[in-house]
C-alpha cells in the first residue's frame, strides 16, 4: 500500500497504526506561531471500534490500509461462518466471522444488502441498512383494536433479535426496524 | 463557485470596520502608521518557519534573484525605530509556507506595533484597550508557562527531566513519533493539552488569558531575563481567547551581537534538520548595532481577531479568497 503522509490525511482516509487499520475521523494541525506543527488526528480502530486520539508530527508518514467497502447480499450461514455476494455482477463470495458480524447479526436477512467492508480482501466488518423488515416468531397475543394506546412487549424476530413492539402485534407480522437504535418503526407494507 | 467569495459581504464590511477601528485607536495614542517592503532579500531564520519564494529580475529579461516574502514586518519595523520613527504600526499582509488549516492560511494579514520604553506590562494593558474596543467588555487573566503547565498536566516545565517529558506526551498527547527536542516536547504538549483551555469565554464573557515566562530556549527575538522563582525566562507572551492563539510579543531585543548569534544558531538547527540556511538580515544587526531603543513590540493575528469577533469557526468564513481559491 502507498504511504500517506500528514498532508493527505482527511476524514475517511484508512490508515494503518500499532498493525490494525483506521479510519481517520477528524484532522486538525496544530502550529503553534514559534514552534514544530503537529496533526491532531481522532480514528477509529476498525478492528476493535476503538477511538483513538494520535498525534503526529507533521511531514511524518503512514502506511495506507487496504480497506475497501462493497455493497453485498447475505446469502446464508453454515453455523460458523456468514456467507455474503458481491452485487457488482462478480457473484464473488466472502465468508464473514462472528467478530466481523457483530451487532449486525441481529439484523441479518436473506437476499438484503450490506455493507461489507474488506481488509487485505477478508470482511473486518459487516453494516447493516438503516432499516429492515424481520418477521415475528414469537410475541404475546396481539391485544385487538389496542392500536392508539401505549404499552408495549418483547417479540422475538427470525434472527433471535428480541425488540419491544407495541401491543397490537402479532406472530407472523413483519415490521420495519431501525438498526440503528434496534427499534420498532412500524408494520411493514406488504 | 470557486470565483465567489468564501466570507459574505457582511464579513467583509466587518473586516474594514475593525481595521477602521484600529486605525483611530492608534491614531489617538500618537502612534505612527508605517508600510515596509514586502519583498526581502533576507529573512527569519527560525526553523519552525517556512518563507515564500519569489525571483525578482534587475532588468527586464534579465537573470532572476531570490527574494522572500515576509513572514513578518519585524525586521524593517526595528529598522525604522532605529532611524528614529518613535511609535509605529502596521497592518501588513505576512506569508508563511506550508501552513493550511482551520486557523491558518499561508497569507495572512497582521497588526503588528512597537512602543518604545514600554514594559510588557504596559504592552499588556494596550492590548487590553484596543480588545476591549473591537470585542466589547472583556475579563483578562495572566498565566505564567510554568503555572500552565503545573495547573492544567501537574508537571513543572523548567524542571522535568526529557525522559518523563517524552512520556508524558504519550500518555497525554498520544505522541509515539520520532524522539523531539525538549522544546518541541514542551510545545506539543502546549499545543494539544493546554492551548484549547486557554481563554474560553466564562459567563458569557470574553476570558482572553496572558501567556508569560517563556523558557529561555524560546526567547526567538525577545530579551531573557529571571522571573520571581529565580528561572532564567523569555521576556515574551502570548494571547489566547477560545483557545486561538491570537498575539505574540517580546521584550524586544536590542543586542546586536546576540542577535547575530541566535541568527547563527537558528541556521545551525535549520541545517541539521536538513533545511535551507535562510539569508539573515545584516540590516538588522546594523541597526541593533546602531541603537534600537529599548521597546516591546507584538503580532496580532487580524483574521483570528476577525474570527473570534464574529465567532467564525474556520479562517476561510472571514477570508474573501482562501489560498484555494486564490
Amino acid at each position: 500500500m502507498a504511504s500517506h503522509s500528514t498532508s493527505e490525511f482527511r476524514s475517511g482516509l484508512k490508515v494503518m497504526l500499532d498493525g490494525d487499520p483506521c479510519l481517520i475521523l477528524e484532522n486538525e494541525s496544530v502550529k503553534p506561531g514559534k514552534g514544530q506543527a503537529f496533526n491532531r488526528v481522532r480514528l477509529r480502530n476498525l478492528n476493535t471500534g476503538r477511538v483513538w486520539d494520535r498525534t503526529f508530527k507533521s511531514g511524518e508518514s503512514v502506511e495506507g490500509a487496504d480497506v475497501m467497502e462493497y455493497d453485498m447480499e447475505y446469502l446464508y450461514t453454515d453455523g460458523e461462518f456468514w456467507h455474503f455476494m458481491m452485487t457488482d455482477g462478480s457473484f464473488e463470495q466472502h465468508a464473514a466471522d462472528e467478530k466481523a458480524l457483530g451487532e449486525s447479526v441481529k439484523w441479518l436477512k436473506e437476499q438484503e444488502r450490506y455493507v461489507v467492508t474488506l481488509y487485505n480482501g477478508a470482511p473486518l466488518s459487516v453494516a447493516a441498512p438503516n432499516f429492515v423488515e424481520l418477521e415475528v416468531v414469537e410475541t404475546d397475543p396481539g391485544l385487538k383494536g389496542d392500536t392508539a394506546q401505549g404499552g408495549s412487549k418483547p417479540a422475538t424476530f427470525t434472527t433471535g433479535a428480541t425488540i419491544n413492539v407495541p401491543l397490537f402485534i402479532n406472530i407472523g407480522e413483519v415490521l420495519r426496524i431501525d438498526t440503528r437504535t434496534g427499534e420498532y418503526v412500524s408494520r411493514a407494507k406488504s | 463557485m470557486k470565483w465567489r467569495s468564501s466570507c459574505s459581504i457582511e464579513m467583509i464590511k466587518a473586516r474594514a470596520d475593525l481595521y477602521s477601528q484600529i486605525r483611530a485607536f492608534f491614531q489617538d495614542r500618537n502612534v505612527l502608521e508605517v508600510e515596509t517592503p514586502l519583498l526581502s532579500i533576507a529573512s527569519a531564520t527560525d526553523p519552525q518557519l517556512e518563507s515564500v519564494m519569489a525571483t525578482l529580475k534587475p532588468g527586464f529579461g534579465e537573470l532572476g534573484k531570490p527574494y522572500y516574502l515576509n513572514t513578518s514586518p519585524e525586521f524593517p519595523m526595528k529598522r525604522l525605530l532605529a532611524s528614529g520613527s518613535g511609535a509605529i504600526y502596521q497592518i501588513v499582509k505576512t506569508f508563511r509556507n506550508g501552513e493550511t488549516s482551520k486557523r491558518h492560511n499561508p497569507e495572512f494579514s497582521m497588526l503588528e506595533w512597537y512602543r518604545p520604553d514600554f514594559s510588557l506590562t504596559m504592552l499588556m494593558g494596550e492590548l487590553e484597550q484596543l480588545l476591549t474596543l473591537v470585542l466589547g467588555p472583556i475579563v483578562t487573566k495572566k498565566l505564567s508557562y510554568q503555572d500552565a503547565f503545573l495547573k492544567y498536566l501537574s508537571f513543572d516545565p523548567f524542571e522535568i527531566n526529557e525522559e518523563s517529558l517524552a512520556e508524558k506526551a504519550i500518555t497525554l498527547a498520544g505522541y509515539e513519533g520520532e524522539r523531539l527536542s525538549r522544546d518541541d516536547y514542551l510545545n506539543l504538549l502546549l499545543g494539544v493539552c493546554i492551548e484549547p483551555l486557554l481563554g474560553l469565554d466564562h459567563e458569557g464573557s470574553i476570558v482572553p488569558v496572558f501567556l508569560y515566562d517563556y523558557p529561555p530556549s524560546q526567547a526567538s527575538l525577545a530579551k531573557i531575563g529571571v522571573n520571581l522563582n529565580g528561572h532564567k525566562v523569555a521576556k515574551r507572551f502570548e494571547l489566547y481567547i477560545r483557545g486561538i492563539e491570537l498575539a505574540n510579543a517580546y521584550d524586544e531585543l536590542t543586542n546586536a551581537v546576540e542577535q547575530e548569534s541566535r541568527f547563527t544558531e537558528d541556521n545551525k538547527a535549520r541545517e541539521k534538520q536538513g533545511l535551507d540556511c535562510i539569508v539573515h538580515d545584516k540590516h538588522l544587526i546594523d541597526a541593533l548595532a546602531h541603537g534600537l531603543p529599548e521597546c516591546s513590540g507584538i503580532a496580532l493575528g487580524l483574521d483570528r481577531l476577525l474570527m473570534i469577533q464574529q465567532r467564525a469557526q474556520s479562517i476561510d468564513d472571514v477570508l474573501s479568497f482562501p489560498i484555494d481559491r486564490a
